[in-house]
């Protein structure tokens, strides 16, 4: 439904209440963003397949209107740190897929120079500060960093990504009192993608609406549609704005779903082929935004194919940088592992 | 025209079997799409579709069996401007374990740390002439080097619990609030996990905190920040984030309060690369090490004895002071038998060669002062003057600094050595309440004496 002519568009479902607007330029993004992160997925499953990246790779394919919805109100200096489902968020923070796909592959133009990983990237410059393989220990990292942040007084924020299996770990808990009994500018972001690896949250979670998860601290926490970015967008604003005016640490319920496996070697059968379907069909959050802009009459089908030939254009530029570029060389077996001391 | 490659579904997976076909040649697929079903011994996974196009050949039928990774099992007519999938994996990226790191200088274990060691040989600052020695307590060395780095540095900060306003468990940060305010030296609640891992966050963004721990008994809750976070991200970021912090706090056995809170950590943490250990025995070093320790880059785990805190020894005064990390310390000179030390050790070893003398076997005690990296040239060159080694710790024998430090020795001077290296150490049990069972239990002046005489062979 428009409202009035400004070219406000609202949530069909299930918040449909008018309040998430976007006009045609931000949509566009959103939409851009969102397929990026696909396709990057997609293909780095190919290249999975094709053994070109090794170990674990826990692909974000489904989940791509959170990380994209909160980046949109993210703030020069505000901090994004995440677990090992990162590609997403370092795409939606302007890390260059070209460095994350060759650090997918080990290779020497990886942002981490082949040394990380998947799980384990990092961007000083983007305000991304990893990519952390230890489930749960993000969000103590997390918390840190927005005690720096209430330490130097700057009025930044900090953006912590957890999921729903990361919820049940302790340091979750310990990190959600210091946050709110010292009010520091932490956002707790919960990427509720329904499965801790195999263990569903209503077979692992005493609570399952983990909204609720702070309220014995007293921090506030609301559930969002994850699979909508306008309602991720306005649920990240709000939380920010709470965070940044030194009301303390907020929490983000994303209720979510991944349609890949928990990594690329689960075959995924603690859930059936249709419950995966019935998502794509009715929740995909590209889909959402694609039938906005038609609705909306701001993007035709060509228009539309015009931006998936664009994405899938870099993604395959990233593929090809990723597969080119060198293994690191055997010098770099011994550099970082510590910082050298000037005397 | 796209092939579409038999993908591996793990990194183990070699072969498999192609169980169903979804699609037929002729078909339109798009990414996402299921295209097919591959088993293998361990499970059966959809295959999706990556590009778009139409499905022009299958190459293997449903059905097919030991079907190799990266084999073509289908056409695909792409549409323009869809990249066809790189070249096959063992062309392009080679299989690691393969290839020899043939450029890559093996380097002796705990010495990845090679390179911030100076060309320059480390010493200890020289003392200015007219500089004073002060009678100082480590309790107070330690708080010393704290207020004065955080004089120095507004980045620093100290959190732990009871650091604030009860002035420090054990007195250590007592005067500090007072100076620094509650900003600076922050009471934490009891939440070990928790408050490690806020202190590498903040870390990460270039303050420098000094994390206490009330003792390391209790940093094992927090013992995943300290290595999986702090003591790996460097290298992990390629050089890219640094986290400059510092883990300090007693450790090691203080005096009858049992198993759980008496154990000695430093073969665990000098066992971690990415991290610097230090563990010092005098006052001076407590503080010139701990000042060290705050302005270093990297992750440092201090580590403290509780029954020192009280000691006196000479500091000097009214400089700044300094002490080098990654330096041994020769307490006492001798050329009849090496005893290496560290921490509370080192004072039990000197009080050994004072007996030692006495009985006409001279012994030169060498105090360690930093774990990691460890200063292993001091030891080998005292092990070539004296022939015989005996090594003294509070920690368990299995895998300790003792047997590190004799492995050093029989690797670089093993010709010099007169008989077999002695190691003194907790006695391999959990450290018992009971009076006469702890002092059994824990290293002793007459053990020393004991494990010089016998490699001696007196």
């Amino acid at each position: 439904m428009a409202r009035g002519q400004t070219g406000e568009v609202a949530r069909r479902k299930p918040n449909g209440d008018g309040r998430f607007a976007a006009d045609k330029d931000e949509l566009l993004r959103f939409y851009r963003e969102m397929l990026m992160i696909r396709r990057f997925e997609e293909r780095a499953g190919q290249l999975y397949g094709m053994g070109l990246i090794g170990g674990f790779c826990h692909l974000y394919i489904g989940q791509e209107a959170i990380a994209v919805g909160v980046e949109a109100v993210r703030e020069p200096g505000d901090q994004i740190i995440t677990g090992y489902r990162d590609h997403g968020h370092m795409l939606a923070c302007g890390m260059d897929p070209k460095e994350v796909m060759a650090e997918l592959t080990g290779r020497i133009g990886g942002s981490s120079r082949g040394k990380g990983g998947s799980m384990h990237m990092f961007s000083m410059e983007a305000g991304f500060y990893g990519g952390h393989g230890i489930v749960g220990a993000q969000v103590s990292l997390g918390t840190g960093l927005a005690l720096a942040n209430k330490y130097r007084g700057d009025g930044r924020v900090s953006f912590t990504y957890f999921g729903d299996g990361a919820a049940n770990q302790g340091q979750v808990y310990e990190s959600f009192n210091m946050a709110e009994l010292w009010s520091l500018p932490a956002i707790y972001v919960i990427e509720n993608n329904q499965y801790a690896m195999g263990t569903s949250v209503e077979r692992s979670s005493a609570l399952v609406e983990l909204s609720k998860r702070g309220a014995s601290f007293n921090i506030p926490g609301e559930q969002v549609d994850g699979m909508d970015v306008l309602a991720v967008r306005d649920a990240a604003r709000k939380a920010a704005e709470h965070a940044r005016s030194g009301k303390g640490p907020y929490i983000l319920e994303m209720k979510t779903y991944r349609y890949r496996g928990h990594s690329m070697s689960d075959p995924a059968k603690y859930r059936t082929r249709e419950e995966v379907d019935e998502v794509r069909k009715t929740r995909d959050p590209i889909d959402h935004v694609e039938e906005l802009l038609e609705k909306h009459g701001w993007a035709d089908a060509a228009g539309l194919k015009e931006i998936d030939a664009e994405v899938k254009r870099i993604v395959a530029d990233a593929a090809e940088f990723a597969r080119t570029s060198p293994e690191p060389d055997p010098s770099e077996l011994y550099t970082d592992v510590y910082t050298e001391v000037r005397a | 025209m796209t092939d579409i490659l038999m993908p591996a579904l793990s990194p183990t997976m070699e072969e498999g079997t192609l169980a169903k076909w979804h699609v037929k040649a002729g078909d339109t697929v798009k990414s996402g799409d299921v295209i097919a079903e591959i088993e293998t011994d361990k499970a059966t996974m959809e295959v999706e579709a990556v590009d778009e196009g139409v499905i022009s050949e299958i190459l293997v039928a449903e059905g097919a069996q030991e079907v190799k990774v990266n084999t073509p099992i289908a056409r695909l007519a792409g549409e323009a401007g869809a990249s066809p999938p790189a070249a096959a994996p063992q062309a392009a990226a080679g299989d690691p374990e393969k290839q020899p790191p043939e450029k890559a200088q093996p380097q002796p274990e705990g010495e990845g740390a090679v390179a911030v060691v100076p060309a320059e040989p480390l010493k200890d600052p020289e003392l200015p002439a007219g500089v004073t020695l002060a009678k100082v307590t480590i309790r107070d060395a330690l708080r010393d080097a704290m207020a004065e780095e955080m004089r120095r540095d507004p980045d620093v900060f100290l959190m732990g619990e009871e650091v604030a306003e009860y002035q420090g468990a054990y007195k250590v940060s007592r005067g500090l609030l007072e100076e620094f305010g509650a900003r600076r030296v922050i009471d934490t609640p009891i939440t070990e996990h928790g408050f490690a891992g806020l202190g590498v966050g903040a870390a990460m963004t270039g303050l420098k905190p000094i994390v206490e721990f009330m003792t390391f008994n209790f940093a094992m809750q927090a013992i995943d920040q300290i290595i999986n976070s702090a003591a790996k991200t460097l290298y992990m970021s390629g050089g890219q984030l640094k986290t400059s912090i510092v883990f300090r706090g007693p450790n090691g056995a203080a005096s009858r309060v049992a198993a759980q809170h008496s154990q000695d950590y430093a073969s665990w943490y000098a066992h971690v690369p990415g991290l610097k250990v230090i563990a010092p025995y005098d006052a001076a070093d407590a503080k010139g090490l701990l000042k060290a320790a705050i302005r270093d880059p990297n992750p440092v785990v201090f580590l403290e004895h509780e029954m020192l805190y009280g000691q006196e020894f000479d500091v000097p005064e009214g400089i700044d002071w300094v002490v080098p990390i990654g330096k041994a310390k020769v307490r006492r000179e001798g050329n009849g038998v090496t005893i290496v030390a560290y921490s509370r050790m080192v004072g039990l070893s000197l009080k050994a060669a004072e007996i030692l003398a006495a009985e006409g076997l001279e012994a030169e005690v060498v105090d360690l002062r930093t774990l990691r990296p460890l200063d292993h040239a001091t030891i080998v060159e005292s092990v070539k003057k004296t022939g015989r080694l005996v090594t003294v710790e509070e920690g368990w024998g299995p895998f300790g600094v003792g047997a590190y430090v004799a492995a050093k020795v029989v690797e670089e001077a093993f010709d010099w050595l007169d008989a077999p290296p002695a190691r003194v150490c907790q006695e391999d049990v959990p450290l018992p309440y009971a009076a006469n069972l702890e002092a059994l239990s824990l290293p002793s002046v007459e053990k020393i004496v004991a494990a010089a005489k016998a490699v001696a062979y007196r």
